[in-house]
């Protein structure tokens, strides 16, 4: 019950935090973190799959609805929520055995670092072509995908570690 | 058939993640196309509730720009005013009284705030807190004291998503001032001040710092509403015009929704198979 009541939170406080807070953050005019890609990285791999795609695609959709762009984040968060599997499996090495006890914290850093910056940079990269809807400003969306992965990934291991440490 | 069902047992999982991919790039193309976004957008009553409230806060820290941009107005009104007044004092002999009853107004004025503001994108769109109970509809001009700022176009109860000129699919009439050669104002996605003229003919000789007003060719925007100076002119064969806007896009707050009165009865005029 408790595991439930923490997802909703979860996903409550990240969809909040990116509508009101992050999306006007806008470093140097266009450079903005997408935090709630954290939801893919948070989600215990125990629970039901198909929930979880439909909750990321819920995610990804309440915040097109509050800025106005269609589905493109629904669409790239449902696209990492599907390729994760594939990431732990390559990255950490793990078989499906191995999910019911998987937590994500406990691995080292450096596998950690690399299967976060992985799928943020997919998410961002698909994101940004997306919301051009053409591959016409293509030197523009690889440095938005750059600028933007950086800050999210900057910020998610701040805010993951200060949470961590007050437990 | 056997192995059709083996087949979506086997993939399901796939299919799903598929069909979920679908309705996501569904919405997306839906809102690229320009008044067919009603569903997907900030302008229904949960997220337009929303923003209203976290506006609410927010304005606070613009009060005192917004005062001061209101009694600039006010000043150009009352000198406007004062021109018509003495007019009126001076030549008696030409001035006629007109009729009341005869006189037609073209256009009405609603004033609005706007409780959500994108520049960064490109294809940007802001929120205002009026919508269909005060009469703001789909196709009408958002103004400020300082220029134009966009169309509206998706309206709920008490809400208006509005296209603003900062947004790749806008297409609006401009000319120059000076000589009423007109072209097509657009937006290329990259600068939050500056915008484009195309198709500008060549004998226009349009030179940096002329000023660009709205050309009235349009059902949409009355004519003679300022959007800015020309600030670079680029000689080639399509002829386009960097024009940078009297607005700053990123600090507006009040505004005006125009509803152009007449509209229906041009628009059946250009399109007599509707009737």
């Amino acid at each position: 019950m408790s595991s439930t009541l923490r997802l909703i939170f979860l996903f409550f406080s990240l969809l909040l935090l990116q509508v009101f807070v992050l999306n006007n953050v806008l470093f140097l005019g266009y450079v903005n973190p997408y935090l709630y890609v954290a939801f893919v990285f948070l989600f215990p791999l125990k629970q039901e799959r198909y929930l979880f795609l439909i909750l990321s695609f819920l995610l990804g959709i309440s915040i097109d609805f509050f800025s106005n762009s269609g589905g493109i984040h629904a669409f790239s968060l449902v696209l990492i929520a599907y390729t994760r599997l594939f990431f732990i499996r390559v990255i950490f090495k793990k078989t499906v055995s191995d999910f019911q006890f998987f937590e994500l914290f406990q691995e080292p850093f450096s596998k950690i670092f690399n299967y976060v910056v992985i799928l943020t940079v997919i998410h961002h990269f698909s994101l940004f072509l997306l919301a051009n809807f053409s591959a016409q400003n293509f030197g523009r969306i690889i440095l938005n995908t750059l600028y933007s992965s950086i800050f999210t990934i900057v910020l998610f291991f701040l805010a993951a570690y200060i949470l961590r440490k007050r437990k | 058939m056997q192995q059709l069902v083996y087949f979506f047992q086997k993939y399901k999982y796939f299919l799903f993640f598929l069909l979920l991919q679908s309705i996501a790039l569904f919405f997306t193309i839906n809102n690229n196309s320009f008044h067919k976004s009603k569903f997907i957008s900030s302008a229904n009553s949960i997220t337009g509730g929303f923003y209203e409230k976290a506006s609410q806060i927010s304005d606070y820290f613009l009060l005192k720009a917004q005062n001061k941009e209101l009694i600039a107005e006010n000043e150009q009104l009352k000198n406007l005013l004062e021109k018509y007044r003495n007019i009126a004092d001076s030549s008696t002999t030409n001035f006629t009284v007109i009729d009341t009853v005869r006189y037609h107004q073209k256009y009405v004025y609603t004033a609005a705030n706007i409780i959500k503001n994108d520049y960064h994108k490109t294809t940007n769109y802001l929120t205002i807190d009026k919508g269909i109970s005060s009469g703001v509809q789909k196709e009408m001009a958002v103004i400020n004291s300082k220029g134009i700022i966009g169309i509206t176009d998706a309206s709920s109860t008490s809400y208006t998503r509005v296209q603003s000129i900062l947004n790749s699919n806008s297409k609006i009439n401009a000319k120059l001032q000076k000589n009423n050669h007109f072209g097509t104002l657009t937006w290329n996605g990259k600068t939050h001040n500056i915008v484009q003229l195309e198709d500008v003919p060549r004998q226009a000789n349009a030179k940096v710092g002329d000023t660009i007003i709205t050309g009235g060719k349009s059902s949409i925007f009355p004519e003679g509403i300022l959007i800015g100076t020309i600030k670079t002119i680029t000689p080639n064969n399509t002829n386009t015009i960097n024009v940078e806007l009297f607005n700053d896009m990123r600090a507006i707050k009040t505004i005006y929704v125009i509803k152009h009165l007449d509209k229906k009865e041009i628009e059946s005029l250009n399109n007599p198979t509707y009737e």
